[in-house]
């Protein structure tokens, strides 16, 4: 099946590995994504802005041009997930601003709300479903624990963009199973890394990664994925300089979900910026046989 | 309301009310009919009557215990000769109108013949099947496969729970049988069905509490240490399972750390019931106080958003928790609750210093939204009465109609029409009661008018008196 994707600004410079493993390893479970012929920035700033309009203008932009690719646009960046979403809601929901910004776009014909925004993790479970991801698989995780970290951007507003339970979200944890990985049951699936604030308050940004990666590791988990280039920036940056903060801290490595599974499915992983990462995940990654 | 003949009735009305639930609110509807001198039918599903206040420890304003005010409504229930008792029963259809119901009641197999039993007690006491009692225990302690509810249960007969019964399930067993005095262990029962005929009914079908598992920011159901209002009632019940001993349900440890929250499913459009449940800051309060008088050095908190405690000396109950008990009053939400090793962490805020809260509780006791008992919409829907949003049983008007419904002779009482306490609840029963004593006594004048009219006495005379 093809589905038209969008990978946003992050997944096609600072996060290129996280685009080169889920394209990969959708592909290699019968999910071609086909990039979006001509593409702009999502809007990212959606919460941001005061004005309600303006802010929806760079994701209707892309919603339109999704439209003349089909029904439904797969995205794997979570921020551009949850703007997208949201302003494909906000759109749907009021006429007059749906009629305003078409008016402002003026393309040759108008959005009108006909496109599904997707995660390609909704993909994985929905269409390729976990018993195909199971078989799929050729080096299991061999019981590897690891905690599935959800962030923020999947699931909250729930009644916006949630597809799976916003306080208690398993899909992610039905990934790792199906991968032959032993998922840790913590709490803090949800709780912020910290996000922007790492640019305003590195040291917020410090304490809420700790407060995520100390119940990470307090479960028993040996890695942590995340399914947010931003969170995976901040849980493993943070990581930098959290022994100085926090006496005998161990070092935990985060890695994106579709990296896992890329080589999980036994593809070959060197364009996966796995070596690119502050805490190392190679030796974790050689000890369980996925490299 | 006028309570006239139907145009088409040759027969009398019937002077007999039906009441739908036997807790405190249709205990009291029945018995002030019944003392008027009128039959009553009194139907509960449970195997014996009470209710949820049957399951309380001690009530607000008064920290009266329970079972103490309650058990002579039981009992005169139990004994009243005008009062027909039907519990582990329930109404499968309601015909008619008013003046002359018909209603079919199916008397659910005990398995126990109770015309012979006569509650010695040794049944349960041999039966080797322990289960936990997710009913009247809420989950909290345990009971055996052959039960009563409780040691003050009217009737004070037991029933077998076929589900959890060895011999039901494995074809072994039949202790209890052995050991009956009487023979009333009747393994062959079945479920039988009897109509009665009846000139009005009233509902009092009463309240559940919101399920925990609704719940994921507060653990959903599956944190042990975080209970309900309920189950902390019968950890506090001196009848209860641990002996009125505060125990927490994880380890059995006595916790000395205990948050109380207020609003955990009410108030809260976006998520679960927008109304506010009217009972929660009273009982929050009495939970409060009552937890301080078992734990001397445990420490009470309670989260709240307001403090609801309109009533005769509730405001000075509340204060009482507040100063007299050392209970910490934080006016904010609770935001997450979660496990974490043998505590249960909960994440709150204090609004009004402006901090966050993080509390590492031993047990946390969530004040959960009243919601109506499935069983109120069946009888809802039985009776072609109109139901709101969150399925609560309408009353004909919200302001000067609180008992009556939009048809004649059916009647509500208590929290089958919404939240409330325990004295509105009596004053709705013995309102609804009042109203129906009215048509009795209405129908008896016409009845006698009748009567004399065909014996031609002066009829215009009297049917002007």
């Amino acid at each position: 099946m093809k589905v038209p994707y969008f990978p946003g600004c992050t997944l096609n410079t600072t996060a290129k590995g996280f685009d080169n493993a889920v394209r990969a390893s959708a592909a290699a479970l019968g999910v071609e994504l086909v990039e979006l012929p001509e593409w702009n920035c999502c809007g990212a700033t959606f919460p941001l802005l005061a004005d309600n309009a303006m802010d929806l203008l760079g994701p209707a932009d892309v919603l339109y041009k999704a439209s003349l690719e089909g029904e439904r646009l797969a995205t794997a960046c979570t921020t551009c997930y949850n703007v997208m979403r949201r302003a494909n809601y906000a759109l749907k929901e009021d006429g007059e601003i749906l009629e305003k910004v078409n008016y402002f776009l003026e393309h040759d014909s108008d959005y009108e709300g006909s496109v599904e925004v997707l995660d390609v993790v909704q993909i994985l479970r929905d269409d390729v479903g976990w018993e195909g991801v199971r078989q799929a698989v050729t080096k299991p995780l061999n019981e590897l624990r690891v905690a599935a970290y959800y962030g923020c951007m999947v699931v909250r507003p729930p009644d916006e963009v949630a597809y799976d339970d916003p306080d208690n979200p398993t899909t992610l944890d039905d990934l790792i199973e199906a991968l032959g990985g032993q998922p840790v049951d913590w709490p803090h699936k949800t709780e912020c890394c910290g996000a922007y604030l790492a640019v305003k308050s590195p040291q917020a940004t410090q304490e809420m990664s700790y407060a995520v990666l100390s119940s990470a590791t307090r479960n028993g988990a040996e890695l942590v994925v995340a399914n947010c280039p931003l969170c995976q920036f901040n849980l493993d940056k943070q990581q930098q300089t959290m022994a100085q903060r926090h006496a005998g801290y161990r070092p935990i490595p985060v890695l994106y979900y579709a990296q896992l599974l890329g080589l999980a499915l036994g593809l070959d992983g060197s364009n996966y910026d796995l070596d690119k990462t502050i805490i190392a995940a190679r030796p974790l990654l050689e000890r369980v046989g996925l490299l | 309301m006028s309570g006239k003949l139907t145009p088409s009735e040759d027969n009398n009305p019937i002077s007999k009310v039906l009441i739908i639930g036997a807790g405190i609110a249709g205990m009291q509807a029945a018995l002030d009919i019944a003392n008027a001198g009128y039959p009553v039918l009194l139907v509960d599903k449970l195997p014996s009557i009470g209710g949820h206040m049957a399951q309380l420890s001690e009530t607000f304003p008064t920290l009266d215990c329970a079972q103490c005010i309650m058990t002579p409504r039981t009992v005169d229930v139990g004994h009243h000769e005008k009062i027909e008792l039907l519990t582990y029963s329930e109404v499968e259809s309601i015909a008619g109108e008013i003046g002359d119901f018909r209603a079919i009641v199916r008397r659910n197999p005990a398995y126990v013949n109770w015309d012979v039993c006569t509650g010695c007690g040794v049944c349960t006491e041999k039966c080797p099947k322990r289960v936990i009692s997710t009913q009247f225990e809420v989950g909290m302690g345990r009971r055996k496969a052959i039960y009563t509810l409780s040691p003050q249960a009217v009737p004070n007969k037991p029933v077998i729970d076929r589900q959890n019964c060895l011999w039901f399930q494995m074809g072994r067993c039949r202790v209890c049988e052995k050991f009956c005095p009487t023979g009333a262990i009747n393994f062959e029962q079945q479920a039988y069905t009897v109509e009665e005929r009846v000139g009005a009914v009233i509902v009092a079908t009463g309240y559940d509490l919101y399920p925990l598992v609704n719940m994921g920011e507060y653990g959903g159901g599956e944190v042990p240490d975080v209970i309900d209002g309920l189950a902390f009632e019968r950890l506090l019940s001196s009848s209860g399972p641990t002996a009125g001993k505060v125990r927490r349900p994880s380890d059995g440890k006595e916790p000395k750390e205990v948050v109380f929250v207020q609003c955990a499913g009410s108030r809260d459009p976006e998520l679960h019931m927008p109304y506010c449940s009217k009972i929660c800051c009273m009982y929050t309060a009495k939970h409060a106080m009552l937890y301080k008088h078992r734990v001397h050095d445990g420490q009470a908190y309670v989260f709240y958003i307001d403090i609801r405690s309109a009533g005769k000396r509730y405001e000075e109950f509340v204060q009482r928790a507040m100063e007299e008990d050392d209970t910490l009053y934080l006016r904010g939400k609770v935001s997450k609750i979660f496990r974490d090793g043998d505590k249960t962490i909960v994440w709150g805020t204090d609004t009004l210093t402006g901090q966050n809260v993080e509390i590492a509780a031993d047990l946390v006791v969530l004040a959960t939204a009243m919601v109506p008992r499935p069983e109120g919409k069946l009888i809802a829907q039985m009776l072609d009465l109109p139901i709101d949003e969150q399925d609560w049983t309408l009353p004909l008007d919200d302001n000067i109609h609180p008992v009556e419904t939009l048809r004649a002779g059916i009647f509500l009482a208590g929290a089958a029409s919404g939240p409330k306490d325990i004295p509105e609840t009596v004053a709705q029963a013995s309102g609804a009661a009042g109203k129906i004593l009215s048509l009795f006594a209405r129908w008896e004048g016409e009845r006698m008018t009748q009567e004399l009219a065909e014996t031609s006495l002066q009829p215009d005379r009297l049917a002007h008196a």
